[in-house]
């Protein structure tokens, strides 16, 4: 079983990985960061993959993948 | 459980300052990630442009240089002859190297020097405020063309990697897009071959990336990457030039 790890406080919220994960796992948060930006949440319940493709994609570099 | 994916070792773990979307840190990251493949960390220095990458020396953890802006091939042509050895990019956006720099990018490339470039080219000046720039496609609004491009006005888009792949200097060119991660990985394997090249003594080589501007676009971060793809392929369409 896969798992990703997001760098919560260093999130800018451009959601990019939102559209890219194939299991839609990533999901908009309803809290704020320090920046005070909503972030990327990530939903470890619904069978990640390990594809990496939300850090592929991740502007920011916020995305650890474990597999 | 073992770590696949994770920040390079030639990426420092900070912040960037660009904004949400930006297709720089993306770029930041593959350039980072293929000198760590290469093993050429210690011996690399890269050539920082002036544009929004302007600061790229605090995030890439090898030896920078800044360049005046436009200058960043001939800087990187004195660093190189004086060091061959070293393993010398630059990366450059596309008011700076195609606009500015034009001049020293055309000559640096007929010379042939053994460089890497990476350019990249988001159709817009985003550090002065999103003027138009050479790369602009038609119609496309920018804050000094509120009507779009017309050509008719400002001439037509400027293709400098089809330009750069007429000269016999010239070893490799290739054009990438970042609106998606299938591309991403292509864009990193167009990079590296850059290296390689310069590793291998082979020329110049220059990756162009097509990489979104969501702030200066007007767009979300998902659909400056569907523009990418819908229209902005179409004017610079992508693969192998030379």
């Amino acid at each position: 079983m896969a798992k990703i790890v997001i760098n919560q406080q260093r999130c800018k919220g451009c959601f990019l990985c939102v559209n890219f994960c194939p299991k839609g796992l990533i999901k908009k948060s309803r809290k704020l960061n320090k920046r005070g930006l909503n972030f990327a949440e990530f939903d470890p319940s619904g069978g990640c993959i390990g594809c990496a493709m939300c850090a592929v994609i991740c502007p920011d570099c916020c995305i650890e993948v474990y597999k | 459980m073992e770590k696949i994916f994770f920040r390079a070792e030639s990426l420092y773990d900070v912040s960037t300052h660009y904004c949400p979307g930006c297709g720089h840190g993306i770029a930041h990251r593959l350039v980072a990630e293929v000198i760590d493949e290469l093993g050429v960390r210690e011996k690399t220095i890269g050539i920082a442009p002036v544009g929004c990458a302007v600061v790229a020396y605090d995030y890439w953890n090898f030896d920078c240089s800044e360049a005046a802006h436009g200058r960043a091939l001939a800087v990187a042509t004195a660093i190189k002859r004086v060091h061959p050895q070293n393993v010398v990019f630059t990366y450059q956006g596309d008011g700076d190297l195609a606009a500015i720099g034009t001049n020293e990018t055309i000559h640096a490339a007929n010379r042939g020097e053994n460089l890497t470039v990476v350019f990249i080219n988001n159709a817009v000046y985003g550090m002065t405020g999103g003027q138009m720039a050479p790369t602009t496609l038609l119609g496309q609004k920018t804050s000094t063309s509120i009507e779009g491009r017309q050509k008719e006005k400002h001439g037509y888009p400027l293709k400098i990697s089809e330009m750069l792949a007429l000269l016999p200097g010239v070893t490799y060119v290739e054009r990438v897009s970042l609106q998606s991660p299938q591309e991403v990985l292509k864009a990193k394997r167009a990079i590296k071959q850059a290296f390689e090249n310069q590793i291998n003594n082979l020329g110049f080589s220059l990756v162009e990336v097509l990489s979104p501007c969501p702030t200066y676009w007007g767009q979300s971060p998902k659909e400056a990457l569907d523009w990418i793809r819908d229209v902005m392929q179409k004017e610079f369409p992508l693969g192998r030039i030379k």
